[in-house]
């Protein structure tokens, strides 16, 4: 193989070349379509949404996840919102896709692709016609008409919501969506099975490899082809907003088998969540951005205060980013106020455990609209709050503080969403494509429903039906040579019988990412957590200890499984911020920076996705890209001064 | 009020849904007030590991209340003792020192245990398969601002689609009916212009289903809304049997 890939980019105008494109792309008569079977991991809202459409045009689906319900899919914890570019004129519409297109190739600091960032824009307005008609109760204008928002990075307001439970709402759109095909039998819905390794013969993905936590026992899936919708990966850093089971063992292992992974580096941190209170904290909940339309964030100006917030007076706090960003205030984009809260706090203005917390305060807005206003806003966000920290968040100031939240990088796609691997298609968060250096806010839902419910069922149905000559001979052997690789894997884990419990080694990993591979990073920081990693790898493979549980359940042992390739992963993620050798985004490395202590990229050197392949023969890791342009929008520096 | 606390756990301990339980007792010590009780589970759970005792199972995922994972008996009482919130938002310091907190499975027939304090509830799965969905087709949506819908009609649907699918309400049900769950689903597709025509059907379908998968009838006790995490109100289920 060599490192030549194709992203398979249309040619031509930046503005509906999505439409050219699928005017070219295959199609198959739905009698064909019944006879190929297609193997989606994951129920989340990308493949939940792909599941239902697939299904719905005649594939066979086999539907996999770890949970027991698609229901319970990460996607349903997102709170804010979802953007789409919808204007009430048909005139105004060009206008409002623009800006769309803008904020995201902007918030993602030119380091997407301009193309798929102007097909999310143009398609967004189709999602939430769909998403009505499947029933999902977005908020209502008195006329009848659908409600938006504003939304952190915006400053228009284009974001739908269905008060603070906006991913439960979609997700349950597209679950109900593929429940009527389970009930058509279109789909064969397979749970509580944990995907740890793909099956590829001659060059294809053809399979997956399953280890079923109910009994243990391992499985193997067969198909035409396979769609990876398994999510991101920020729980490297032990401590997020994702659910606890939400891993990268899919993705890794792809990558393993030859997929390509583009820009590990590119994590984001989100600005509001609850900081964390003691030392078994499992998690950290986000409080929804959307808080920021109404909440001030401030410190104390005192330093190291143990005031308490309320009985500290206006003139002593600091409202230091409407201090530092006249212009957009509490909603700068999401790296900078991130950024900014670490910084203040390292200085000892911090309040909380461990100084590591920052005021949002929802008073001023509760004098100017009323309690009843920002109840009925926020209901659910400042009830889950109190239960959470126990105080009344409408009396007392939020603690906030960033916490890592979602991963741009992912499995290397091309412009039909295939990875380098033949027949394997990535959604989702698992890919890397629209976001680039950072995630606009209320465009994960997008791009997710985009991925699933518009893009993938046209260029999978393209795929198949240009690749109909499947050649069965050698399926088997590829199968069995997976299924012994994960049986011996999962017995070399078993086998260890040290001392110390997964979480161990997990909070361990987690300590090190974020204090060097998070918010900010440096080349000494990050070739110091590059040894520590090694070293905490090392110790894992020599101390860990999995219980002996006399039955296939063994929870411990779908952790251990899960860490192992988190490990393997911090190691690329930290290569890749070594290797970018600029601020972009979310990755900012101190080196690089403005007077202002901006973000400074260098174009010359890194306008390009980084792609890592990986070498079994050695081994190793190497480093290519794919260079961006960008016909329709210029090059040019953030501004939110 | 202490930071640290003791807690006496009695947890009912079964492999699977073939062998027989029984309850088992824990102490644990130095148990911060600030962490979930799950968390408290888990400082318990690396404290067996490290004694070679089978750790305890229970599910979760999101940890913040919403995707529906986490479940079992706090004290006999659904989701704990806190109303309007699920098992991983109960908090350590909902409890008193020393106090002796009882973990048991829902009980249910559709509900067939796995391990210890997880159960299987792909019943409730089969009853949105049966019908809890709109027959609309992906791709050919029409512009969803076609039909206007009234900010207090959107509202009332949405209440009834924020339930989770956690099964409190038939865990707290003596006869372990599934009523407020699909009256809950009916509800929040009925009350939309969109989900008119086929209304009736869908009822139809969802209520035969119930009987299938071995939930009870009714016992209008109420006991449903007095445990849901998403406190979705009783009301549907007459909603439900009027309409």
């Amino acid at each position: 193989m060599n490192n030549f890939i194709n992203p398979n980019l249309p040619t031509g105008e930046v503005e509906g070349a999505w439409q050219k494109t699928v005017k070219h792309l295959s199609n198959l008569t739905s009698e064909k379509k019944n006879k190929f079977e297609i193997i989606i991991v994951g129920c989340g809202l990308s493949g939940s949404s792909a599941a239902a459409t697939l299904a719905e045009e005649g594939f066979k689906i086999k539907l996999i996840t770890y949970h027991d319900s698609p229901r319970r899919a990460h996607s349903v914890s997102a709170q804010g919102g979802i953007n789409a570019a919808r204007s009430l004129s048909g005139e105004k519409n060009k206008v409002v896709i623009d800006q769309l297109f803008k904020d995201t190739v902007l918030g993602g600091d030119f380091r997407a692709r301009e193309v798929s960032c102007q097909r999310l824009s143009e398609l967004s307005s189709s999602i939430i016609d769909q998403c009505v008609s499947q029933g999902v109760p977005f908020a209502r204008e008195y006329d009848g008409t659908l409600a938006t928002r504003r939304f952190g990075g915006a400053v228009v307001s284009r974001t739908f919501y269905a008060r603070g439970q906006t991913g439960q709402q979609l997700l349950y759109g597209a679950y109900q969506a593929l429940s009527r095909q389970v009930n058509l039998g279109n789909i064969e819905l397979i749970t509580k099975r944990d995907v740890l390794d793909l099956v590829i013969v001659n060059n294809i993905a053809r399979g997956v490899i399953a280890r079923n936590l109910i009994n243990g026992n391992l499985e193997t899936h067969k198909a035409h082809c396979v769609v990876l919708a398994t999510g991101g990966y920020s729980n490297v850093y032990y401590l997020s907003t994702n659910s606890l089971k939400s891993n990268a063992t899919a993705i890794w292992r792809a990558h393993k088998r030859g997929a390509n992974f583009a820009n590990p580096s590119f994590t984001q941190i989100h600005p509001t969540c609850i900081p964390p209170g003691g030392i078994y904290q499992s998690k950290l909940t986000l409080m929804s951005e959307s808080l920021r339309n109404d909440g001030r964030i401030w410190l104390p100006k005192k330093i190291d205060s143990k005031d308490d917030p309320e009985n500290i007076p206006e003139h002593e706090r600091d409202y230091f980013l409407e201090r530092q960003y006249p212009k957009y205030g509490n909603l700068v984009p999401r790296d900078v106020a991130s950024r900014r809260a670490r910084e203040i706090c390292e200085k000892g203005f911090g309040i909380g455990f461990g100084g590591k917390g920052v005021y949002l305060d929802l008073q001023d807005s509760i004098k100017k609209d009323g309690l009843e206003v920002i109840k009925a806003k926020y209901g659910n966000l400042l009830e889950m709050y109190e239960r959470i920290v126990g105080e009344d968040p409408t009396k007392v100031p939020m603690k906030i503080y960033p916490a890592p939240h979602y991963t741009m990088g992912g499995l290397w796609v091309d412009y039909n969403l295939m990875s380098n691997i033949d027949g394997l298609f990535v959604l989702g968060e698992a890919n890397y494509s629209v976001h680039g250096a950072n995630r606009l806010g209320a465009n994960a839902l997008l791009q997710c429903l985009c991925d699933g419910y518009f893009i993938s069922p046209k260029t999978i149905t393209s795929w198949l039906a240009n690749n109909k000559e499947i050649d069965n001979r050698s399926i088997d052997e590829a199968c069995k040579e997976a299924l012994n690789y994960v049986d011996k894997k999962i017995k070399a884990l078993l086998k260890i019988k040290g001392e110390k419990p997964v979480d161990y080694f997990h909070r361990a990993l987690g300590e090190i990412m974020i204090s060097k591979c998070g918010i900010s990073r440096n080349r000494n920081d990050l070739k110091s957590a590059l040894e520590e990693v090694e070293i905490l790898s090392n110790n894992f493979y020599s101390n860990l200890k999995i219980p002996e549980t006399n039955s296939g359940l063994n929870v411990e042992l779908e952790k251990a499984l899960r860490l192992e390739d988190f490990i393997e992963l911090s190691i690329l993620m930290i290569k890749d911020a070594i290797e970018r050798e600029e601020s972009c985004g979310a990755h900012f490395r101190e080196e690089y920076q403005t007077k202002e202590g901006e973000a400074k990229r260098n174009d010359e050197l890194f306008s390009h996705i980084a792609i890592w392949k990986f070498n079994s023969d050695n081994n190793s890791h190497i480093r290519f890209s794919e260079d961006l342009n960008f016909k329709k929008i210029n090059l040019n520096t953030r501004n939110y001064k | 009020m202490k930071d640290f606390i003791s807690i006496k756990f009695k947890v009912w301990r079964q492999i699977s849904n073939d062998s027989n339980g029984s309850y088992e007792e824990f102490s644990l010590e130095k148990v911060s007030v600030k962490i979930s009780l799950l968390e408290a589970l888990d400082q318990l759970n690396e404290e067996l590991i490290s004694k070679d005792i089978r750790p305890i199972t229970f599910d979760h995922d999101c940890r913040e209340g919403i995707c529906g994972s986490c479940g079992f008996l706090v004290n006999g009482q659904p989701h704990g003792p806190k109303k309007g919130t699920t098992t991983c938002q109960l908090y350590m310091r909902n409890f008193k020192d020393n106090a002796l907190i009882i973990l048991e499975p829902w009980r249910a027939k559709s509900f067939p245990i796995i391990q210890d304090l997880s159960v299987d509830r792909n019943a409730l799965d089969k009853l949105i398969i049966s019908g809890g969905y709109f027959s609309t087709e992906t791709g050919n949506a029409p512009d969803a601002n076609l039909i206007p819908i009234s900010p207090k009609k959107a509202f009332s649907s949405f209440e009834t689609a924020t339930c989770i699918g956690c099964g409190a309400c038939v865990a707290g049900c003596k006869n372990a009916s599934s009523s407020l769950f699909v009256a809950a689903k009916l509800a929040h597709l009925g009350q939309l212009p969109q989900g008119i025509n086929d209304k009736k059907e869908r009822s139809k379908k969802m209520r035969k289903q119930m009987t299938i998968e071995g939930f009870g009838q009714c016992s209008n006790n109420l006991e449903c809304e007095a445990v849901c995490p998403k406190e979705i109100s009783a009301d549907w289920i007459s909603w439900m049997n009027k309409s």
